[in-house]
């Protein structure tokens, strides 16, 4: 039986158990008519075929997990037996080999006998197991249905166990995002480490000189590599300043424009239209800045007697900050529209004008909601990639000339892992050194954010 | 106007009233939406005439025409939906901030009409202040609640000027004996009745001439309500207050004249203590005899 099928097999199941389980606790309910049910027969339902579903799927997913592996080492010892045994990155090659032969996609080269004969003992375990597999899972549910469908009684609460089943569903659910995050940054830290071990902590973090061109292999000629990553860092804050010097002021008025001033019909048609610009790829403003934008700075400077490069952290910034104008016009507005009426209106009959209202009043009030939509533009902007690749170039310049080519971290860890690379070398761990850095750079901003939030705002209600 | 023609309009009005009493207590038929009873005084603050307001289709207030006397207190009254707050609103001109709200007819403040197309809302607004039904402090401190309208305004010349002002209606307010050790504190923070106070306050000081008050005490508790209704008997001293209320009692404790509302016809207006008493129309005692069972 494929997995597939079981899974099928297994949901159909459980559906049978609610409606048996269901249908038990009606007939229990009309039976003992001195006791109310104290759960509803549905929940009685529902909690047979969770008996039904949950263990059965456990062991499922547990034995697709770890049996793979198992079955692989167990074909290897066939291989093992013939050639003796095998260096690590051998074994590697051979397990490989075994999975390609076993998939069918094996064609290179003549096939060793060994690696068919465990290939085919492979094979023949696989479905041994597979049908192991069917018949375990379904006798577990069938059991829990049993368990469960033979406790039905008008006292159980069956209702308080499905309650804390779902809830603990729900905490599961809840902190998947949190453990995914710890494991994005365990695995930047160990990389980074390596990093570290090899070029110094300091040298990175204050190195005024960033070129990480070296030989990765022995017979390759290149410079040794130097690691300073303030000219990148730069770079990105840079750009990021130019993009948000353009979507703070834009973004912020156009919100007080739609939320406070334009009619709901305006309103209705402009906000959408706003919001497509956060639809664009960013691929395509990629080519706007370094088709249109980048040419046309540079055609002005030159007609003012300015030299532009060609790539500039001008063109890029401009586009990017147009890029996230949504993202501070549409959350603010949101926010802004939040601020309850009455607030307005005290101030109003107290004889302020609607600039002065909004001003004093309705952005105050809107100060911590506002702080946090131009944050997700600030990470936006320390995040973007594609704009900056094809706009700002890709030399680490250190300077604070807008019309200068610049680099920022996200192209630079985008071009030390493009290619053939080797995950010993330094100019490679420095993609995962360049991530923490921009990590830790990020969780700084948001840091200082939510503390200033804290500090100033003005609650209301 | 001298007070003596006041008390002789008065005079004449109860005379009438009198006569009407004892010639029967025959009530003005229900079917009759003709304002009955005393709309207009000798020395009105503000005037109002012919005053409808549309809601889009709807109209909302019908043909209406009160004057508001100079140191008194006018309570509106009538059943919900009765076109009270709507009224209200007019005198200050915040149904401008409704969509598809129209007003006409003319209300006259210091014989301009505040309706004309010249006229500017912002002198207007400070000159008639306003509270509303639910305490809406700022999310500011205390003190920046008092202060935000003197700042606007202009009102004060200096920081200690200002810092009277702020004492100054406080105290009016009754609350600065609650609040002046914490004025740097969030308004949001104090209780709600403490919060109305506060917006009574907060209106004082822009020195109106006129307060108008949307149901200032329905979200307080029973003390908190004293509290106020204490405040508003004191106000009248210096001010012109309009006070749209739901209950009778209060309407009775804090008010010289009565106004009944009728799905948007005003239907009676009198001294108060007569429409309680002795209602000529028989809408207001059908609404005052409802609710006093």
């Amino acid at each position: 039986m494929s997995p597939t099928l079981l899974i099928a097999v297994l949901l159909a199941l459980s559906s049978l158990a609610y409606w048996f389980g269901r249908n038990r606790a009606f007939a229990v309910a009309k039976k003992t008519a001195a006791m109310r049910l104290h759960s509803r027969p549905g929940y009685h339902g529902m909690l047979v075929a969770l008996w039904c579903l949950i263990p059965a799927l456990l062991i499922f997913c547990c034995w697709q997990f770890f049996a793979d592996n198992l079955l692989v080492s167990h074909a290897m010892q066939s291989v093992t037996a013939v050639r003796g045994e095998l260096s690590p990155s051998e074994m590697s090659l051979a397990t490989n080999d075994l999975r390609n032969l076993v998939s069918g996609n094996y064609f290179n080269r003549e096939i060793d006998p060994a690696l068919q004969a465990a290939a085919d003992r492979y094979t023949g375990m696989r479905q041994i197991a597979n049908t192991a597999l069917a018949v375990t899972v379904l006798s577990v549910a069938i059991l829990g249905f049993i368990w469960a469908y033979s406790r039905i009684n008008p006292g159980l609460r069956a209702r308080n166990k499905v309650e804390k089943a779902v809830e603990i569903s729900l905490t599961i659910c809840s902190t998947i995002a949190v453990f995914t995050t710890i494991g994005i940054v365990f695995s930047v830290i160990f990389e980074s480490i390596r990093f570290f071990q090899q070029v110094p902590f300091f040298d990175f973090l204050f190195g005024l000189n960033w070129s990480p061109q070296m030989a990765i292999r022995a017979d390759q000629a290149g410079s040794s590599g130097s690691f300073g990553a303030l000219p990148v860092l730069a770079g990105t804050f840079l750009i990021s300043a130019i993009a948000m010097a353009i979507a703070v002021p834009f973004g912020l008025l156009s919100a007080i424009y739609l939320s406070e001033y334009s009619g709901p019909r305006f309103r209705r048609i402009a906000k959408p239209m706003l919001e497509i610009l956060a639809g664009v790829p960013t691929v395509v403003y990629g080519f706007f800045a370094a088709l249109v934008v980048a040419p046309a700075i540079r055609g002005f400077g030159a007609s003012i007697g300015l030299s532009v490069a060609s790539e500039s952290a001008l063109a890029a910034g401009l586009v990017m900050g147009v890029m996230i104008i949504p993202f501070v016009s549409s959350l603010s507005d949101d926010i802004i529209n939040a601020v309850p009426q009455t607030l307005r209106d005290g101030s109003l009959a107290l004889g302020a004008t609607q600039s002065e209202t909004i001003k004093n009043v309705v952005i105050p009030a809107a100060l911590p909601g506002i702080v946090g939509s131009i944050l997700l533009a600030v990470s936006r902007a320390i995040g973007e990639t594609m704009i900056v690749v094809m706009a700002a170039g890709l030399a680490a310049n250190l300077t604070l000339n807008p019309l200068q080519a610049v680099t920022t971290v996200t192209v630079q860890i985008v071009t030390l892992l493009v290619g053939d690379q080797e995950f010993d070398s330094p100019k490679t761990l420095a993609a995962f050194a360049l991530g923490l850095l921009l990590f830790v750079v990020t969780l700084a901003l948001n840091v200082i954010a939510l503390y200033v939030v804290r500090k100033y705002r003005e609650e209301y209600e | 106007m001298s007070t003596l023609e006041t008390t002789v309009s008065i005079y004449d009005d109860f005379a009438a009233v009198k006569a009407k009493t004892e010639s029967r207590s025959r009530k003005v038929d229900r079917d009759n939406r003709e304002t009955v009873g005393m709309p207009f005084v000798a020395n009105p603050r503000m005037t109002c005439r012919q005053v409808n307001v549309f809601y889009g289709e709807k109209h909302a207030i019908k043909n209406v025409s009160i004057d508001i006397g100079k140191n008194e207190v006018l309570a509106m009254i009538g059943p919900s939906g009765c076109g009270k707050s709507t009224f209200l609103r007019c005198l200050n001109r915040m149904n401008d901030t409704v969509a598809g709200c129209r007003v006409t007819g003319e209300i006259h403040l210091d014989n301009r009409n505040i309706y004309d197309g010249n006229i500017d809302v912002v002198p207007l607004r400070a000159q008639v202040g306003m509270v509303f039904q639910k305490p809406n402090p700022f999310p500011k401190s205390i003190y920046d609640n008092v202060a935000y309208g003197p700042k606007i305004h202009g009102l004060a010349s200096s920081r200690t000027e200002l810092a009277d002002i702020v004492e100054d209606s406080l105290k009016r307010a009754g609350l600065w004996n609650e609040v002046n050790d914490r004025l740097d504190k969030p308004g949001t923070g104090l209780s709600g009745g403490q919060q109305q106070r506060l917006c009574i306050a907060r209106a004082i000081a822009v020195r109106p001439e006129i307060i108008l008050m949307d149901e200032p005490c329905s979200a307080l508790d029973p003390i908190a309500t004293a509290t106020v209704e204490e405040l508003i008997s004191g106000l009248k001293e210096q001010y012109s207050i309009v006070i749209v209320t739901h209950n009778m009692q209060q309407a009775a404790r804090v008010s010289q004249r009565t106004a009944y509302f009728h799905l948007g016809d005003l239907v009676e207006v009198g001294q108060t203590d007569r429409i309680f008493t002795n209602p000529s129309h028989q809408l207001t005692e059908d609404y005052i005899t409802g609710r006093f069972g």
